[in-house]
């Protein structure tokens, strides 16, 4: 019999060396998360993942499961919280839906609507971020940058190639490839690359591609991101 | 029905650097308009042709803020209304408008007025019956208290209506899937 | 410069990526930025990505991928620079030099702007010039510096006296009162060991792990223990519990243990590091030795905040000279096997590097990024090693401590807190500098010392530590109470402590390294808002703005630095409430927009100046 912890009630097994989301995506419970991704090793920067173990905040992607551990997740605590933390990504950068190629399928937007999000409240920092169209089949789009760096550790873990990099500090953090030049089309990506595929919103985007897909079709427009976990249920409907 | 004895609910919409899509929209709750109009009445409105606002229950603003007339509208509607809704991703944030912010508003207007070619007589219109263009785009709440926002590129009738109908009912407007959407 | 001199930098560095950061400090200092081409040639010569390289280098401020003038010019700009005029003296030298703050001139001469706490706020207003810091900065100073700059007259041409840091210390305890001579506390330490056994000298105890029985190592962790020192760098964690998790933590083959001594003081008025490396550094140096000793480790290093580059050269120095007289090195005093070496590594201006996991994430020659933990550096640290990182401070006491045992030491202090406590005075007092008392001073009795009148406040350990209220001077300074990294900024009652805290929020959105959304978008939230009341923009709906924000930052974080960015707001809130009360100037919601603003480049496209063009009270809009 494998060791338990309790999250928001239920009792969640889980396997020596799991963390936390890992458990609970094994057993079907949604955390809302940007970041992290299954198949890579956890960052723990996006902080949408934060539960509250035994009353102390942490990020669930980075936290070790542990026997008898008392976690809360879907609570209207935290979900408010994470709420501010989606409207401060929104601000940070250019998030404009209606033109960006990869709404409907986006891991921001679906996530900002599970968490119920009708405004981003804070005052825009509108900063400047120059696309860049260089690469014959593959635009970079850096306004919708969260800095998850998910497209750094495939390009470094998985494919071997260091293409994208974070420079920058601060609030000026930002995506930076490999070349001399600064484009896209001076580094060796390639199309089935993982970093291509991996970007939870609409940075990193296949030329020609755009729409492709129906309204009403999309990835989030039949059912809401947490119920892409299996047996899930959704944290805002009742 | 009771409703006809109560007084009616004054509400006043306006659309400012938006292109009246969200009206449009609003139009698309279709015959519950006629629910609606039982229940409240149009001051200043694209609807009424009503041109300055007075004293209101509801005020529905559609898009963003991209000149000095549509911050005086603007403040003007925070002045007369007491619950004021943003409608529509421009008033919510920006939207299409606010792509300019990234350009200085000075490269723009001398792109548009004195380097392009067959525009004009060359000079950046001057007229003091235009208002002048703000140095960026801004959502409503950037400059007076919203209470109430609905996002969308337009948002549906669906969603108008409901987020109409709960705060007619005295309920905090909430949207779930499928309504709330920002494209 | 030459492919020679850039080889000859990589062979002083092995060629090694993880020493990146070292190498692009020396390819800067010839040439004074990092060209694409020197990038190029060490993308090539490092085999190492052009984007790991210019993603590490662009995290550091004093690190410069572009050109930033001959005469690189950055004003201190802590709250004590500030009460002191910093402001209106860089106004001063940016109209002299015709630039504008934060652009290089024209003709790229020069660059103005500034930068945080340089460590020198007992001597400010402070400024640095390429990198090295000049004191006392005044407007006659300023007219000089302009004309030098002007006539382009070389850095080593001007004024030794400008240059001058002085130590200036006020009171001296055990620690700077001690006559240290260089290796006695080595010898000391040998000495009790021997009497106890002759194992202690057995070699293979300097490197391996802590068999059962082996005294020697054993007998430092001891008396630490029995001293009860706590790390000086604020938090307070017991050393000998670091020390021993370190020495008990696996090797793997080839792994090392390391020692780091932390010496990247960056908290905004603490600069007592300054004065022990400048005066004291053998008790550091030789405290490392002793902690290398203990855990068994054969690599040092030592990290210095690229504000104290000036003594690198004298650091040095003294490194040399301890290797010549065999306490550092191969077989220190004789003893075969016992071998250990200390390198010291510059930073570059990032604050989140005094962050231990940050600390060792840059000494690998990356970003300063604070790690996940668990695993903590005592198990997987530097490269993965196991790895201890202590403040300077508590390397000094570590000397004394082998020198007159931990008993000597656990007797001075309070019951918590054992030994001695430097504290670095500035502000609003008669005596700016060093003092050294024993744990347990309380607040006033520090006011009393340094001549400090009409104080209104004290901030304790700088910015992310605690602001003390008058009516709290009583309380002590030791962990059962206030504990401290050292700093303590004296002010009286002239001054606005909503400014103070403003200065401080500025302070930690510059330095939020930008891991995590919190921290990263949240500090810039907070020095915005903190600005809005500045600008008498404030309503109570900022007040909750703030509130709502400071919850954030210390709930999701992911370090210290944004836990601790909305101390100052929270502690001024509690304690100088009026201070803030003064900017709710509104009843209702007012916007940071300001409309007459907002039209200024349209004004200035169209020519217009009429009524409307400035959209004023006519419409009823004046705000």
């Amino acid at each position: 019999m494998s060791d338990t912890f309790t999250l928001d009630g239920r009792e969640i097994p889980f396997e020596p060396g799991q963390t936390i989301m890992q458990a609970a995506l094994a057993a079907g419970v949604y955390i809302p998360r940007l970041c992290y991704h299954p198949e890579f090793k956890p960052h723990g920067s996006c902080k949408l993942c934060t539960v509250k173990v035994n009353g102390r905040h942490t990020a669930s992607c980075t936290y070790k499961a542990a026997p008898g551990l008392q976690v809360e997740s879907n609570t209207e605590e935290l979900n408010t919280e994470r709420r501010t933390l989606v409207q401060m990504l929104f601000v940070e950068g250019n998030h404009f839906c209606p033109s960006c190629e990869k709404s409907g399928d986006c891991q921001l937007q679906a996530t900002a609507y599970e968490l119920g999000m009708m405004s981003p409240h804070f005052d825009h920092f509108f900063p400047d971020r120059p696309v860049d169209a260089s690469h014959p089949d593959l635009l970079l789009e850096f306004n919708r940058c969260i800095l998850c760096s998910l497209c750094v550790r495939a390009s470094r873990d998985v494919d071997r190639k260091n293409v994208f990099a974070l420079a920058g500090r601060g609030i000026h953090s930002h995506l930076i490839v490999n070349a001399a030049s600064g484009r896209l089309a001076d580094t060796n990506v390639a199309l089935e690359d993982k970093a291509v595929q991996v970007c939870p919103v609409g940075v990193i985007l296949k030329k020609r591609r755009g729409f492709a897909v129906p309204i009403g079709q999309r990835t989030y427009d039949a059912a809401p991101i947490s119920g892409h976990v299996q047996g899930s249920a959704s944290l805002t409907e009742e | 029905m009771d409703v006809v004895e109560k007084k009616k609910l004054k509400v006043a919409t306006t659309s400012l650097a938006g292109c009246f899509g969200c009206h449009m929209s609003f139009l698309d709750i279709d015959e519950r308009l006629f629910e609606l109009v039982q229940r409240v009445e149009f001051d200043r409105s694209p609807l009424t042709d009503i041109k300055e606002v007075g004293p209101c229950d509801i005020g529905i603003i559609e898009g963003g803020l991209c000149n000095a007339e549509n911050v005086h509208v603007l403040k003007e509607f925070r002045r007369q209304c007491k619950v004021l809704i943003a409608m529509g991703a421009c008033a919510v944030n920006g939207g299409l408008p606010a792509q300019r912010n990234h350009l200085p508003l000075t490269d723009i207007l001398s792109e548009v007025y004195l380097s392009s070619p067959g525009l004009g007589n060359g000079l950046i219109p001057n007229d003091p019956e235009l208002p002048l263009p703000l140095n960026q785009v801004h959502p409503i709440h950037e400059v007076v208290k919203v209470d109430v926002f609905i996002p969308g590129c337009p948002p549906s009738g669906d969603a108008i209506w409901k987020v109409l109908t709960d705060l007619l009912s005295g309920q905090d407007p909430r949207l779930g899937h499928g309504l709330i959407h920002y494209d | 410069m030459s492919s020679a001199s850039l080889e000859n930098i990589l062979r002083k560095y092995d060629g090694s990526p993880h020493n990146l950061l070292q190498i692009l400090r020396e390819v800067q200092e010839a040439e004074g930025w990092i060209s694409p081409e020197r990038v190029a040639e060490l993308e090539q010569a490092l085999a190492m990505p052009r984007s790991k390289i210019v993603g590490a280098a662009s995290f550091y401020s004093f690190l410069h991928l572009e050109p930033v003038g001959h005469y690189r010019i950055l004003f201190s700009d802590n709250i004590t620079d500030r009460m002191l005029g910093n402001q209106a003296l860089m106004e001063q030298l940016c109209n002299l030099l015709w630039v504008e703050p934060g652009k290089v001139s024209e003709d790229g001469l020069v660059s103005v702007t500034t930068t945080s706490c340089t460590g020198m706020c007992d001597q400010g207003p402070a400024l640095l010039v390429n990198g090295r810091a000049i004191t006392r900065v005044d407007a006659a100073r300023i007219e000089a510096l302009a004309e030098r700059v002007r006539n382009q007259v070389p850095l080593a041409e001007w004024p030794a006296e400008w240059f001058q840091v002085d130590d200036n210390v006020r009171r001296r305890d055990i620690l700077l009162d001690s006559q240290f001579e260089p290796g006695s506390a080595l010898r000391a330490l040998h000495a009790r060991v021997e009497t106890q056994g002759v194992q202690a000298s057995n070699p293979r105890s300097w490197r391996e792990g802590l068999p059962r029985g082996l005294v020697g190592p054993a007998t430092m962790l001891d008396e630490v223990k029995h001293a009860n020192l706590r790390g000086r760098g604020g938090a307070g964690f017991t050393t000998a519990l670091k020390w021993e998790a370190c020495r008990n933590a696996p090797l793997a083959p080839g792994q090392d243990r390391i020692v780091v001594c932390n010496a990247d003081e960056g908290e905004p008025g603490t600069f007592k590091d300054r004065v022990l490396l400048t005066s004291h550094a053998d008790m550091v140096f030789e405290g490392m030795t002793l902690a290398a000793y203990a855990v068994g480790a054969r690599r040092g290093f030592l990290y210095l905040r690229g504000e104290y580059r000036y003594l690198l050269e004298h650091l040095e120095g003294v490194l040399a000279r301890r290797r010549r007289d065999h306490l550092l090195g191969h077989n220190i005093l004789g003893i075969p096997g016992a071998d250990f070496d200390i390198r010291i590594h510059v930073g570059f201006g990032a604050y989140v590097c005094g962050e231990e996991s940050a600390l060792i994430e840059s000494l690998e020659g990356k970003r300063g990024t604070p790690r996940n933990r668990p695993p903590f550096p005592v198990t997987n640290g530097y490269l993965d090693q196991p790895t201890i990182v202590n403040n300077v401070e508590t390397f000094a006491a570590t000397s004394l401590i082998a020198l007159h045992g931990g008993e000597w030491y656990r007797n001075i202090g309070t019951a918590q807190s054992a030994g001695s406590k430097i504290l670095s005075v500035s502000g609003d007092c008669e005596r700016p500098g060093i003092y050294e008392f024993p744990f347990g001073v309380t607040v006033a009795e520090v006011l009393e010392a340094c001549g400090a009148r009409d104080t209104q406040a004290v901030q304790v350990s700088g910015p992310s530590g605690f602001t003390i209220a008058a009516h709290e001077f009583e309380r002590k300074i030791c962990f059962e109470d206030i504990p401290t990294a050292g700093a303590f900024m004296v002010f009286d009652k002239r001054r606005d402590m909503f400014e103070v805290a403003r200065n401080f929020v500025h302070f930690f959105a510059h330095e939020s390294c930008g891991f995590c959304t919190p921290c990263r978008v949240g500090t810039s939230l907070l020095r915005n808002l903190m600005d809005k009341l500045h600008n008498g923009q404030g309503s109570p709906y900022d007040f909750q703005e703030i509130e709502r924000l400071n919850h954030i930052l210390q709930a999701m974080s992911h370090c210290g630095l944004g836990h601790s960015a909305c101390n100052p707001v929270l502690d001024t809130i509690e304690k100088f409430r009026p201070a803030y009360e003064a900017r709710m100037v509104h009843r209702d919601f007012t916007p940071a927009f300001d409309l007459d603003r907002a039209l200024s480049q349209a004004r200035q496209m169209t020519g217009r100046d009429d009524e409307m063009a400035h959209f004023g009270t006519e419409h009823g809009d004046a705000r």
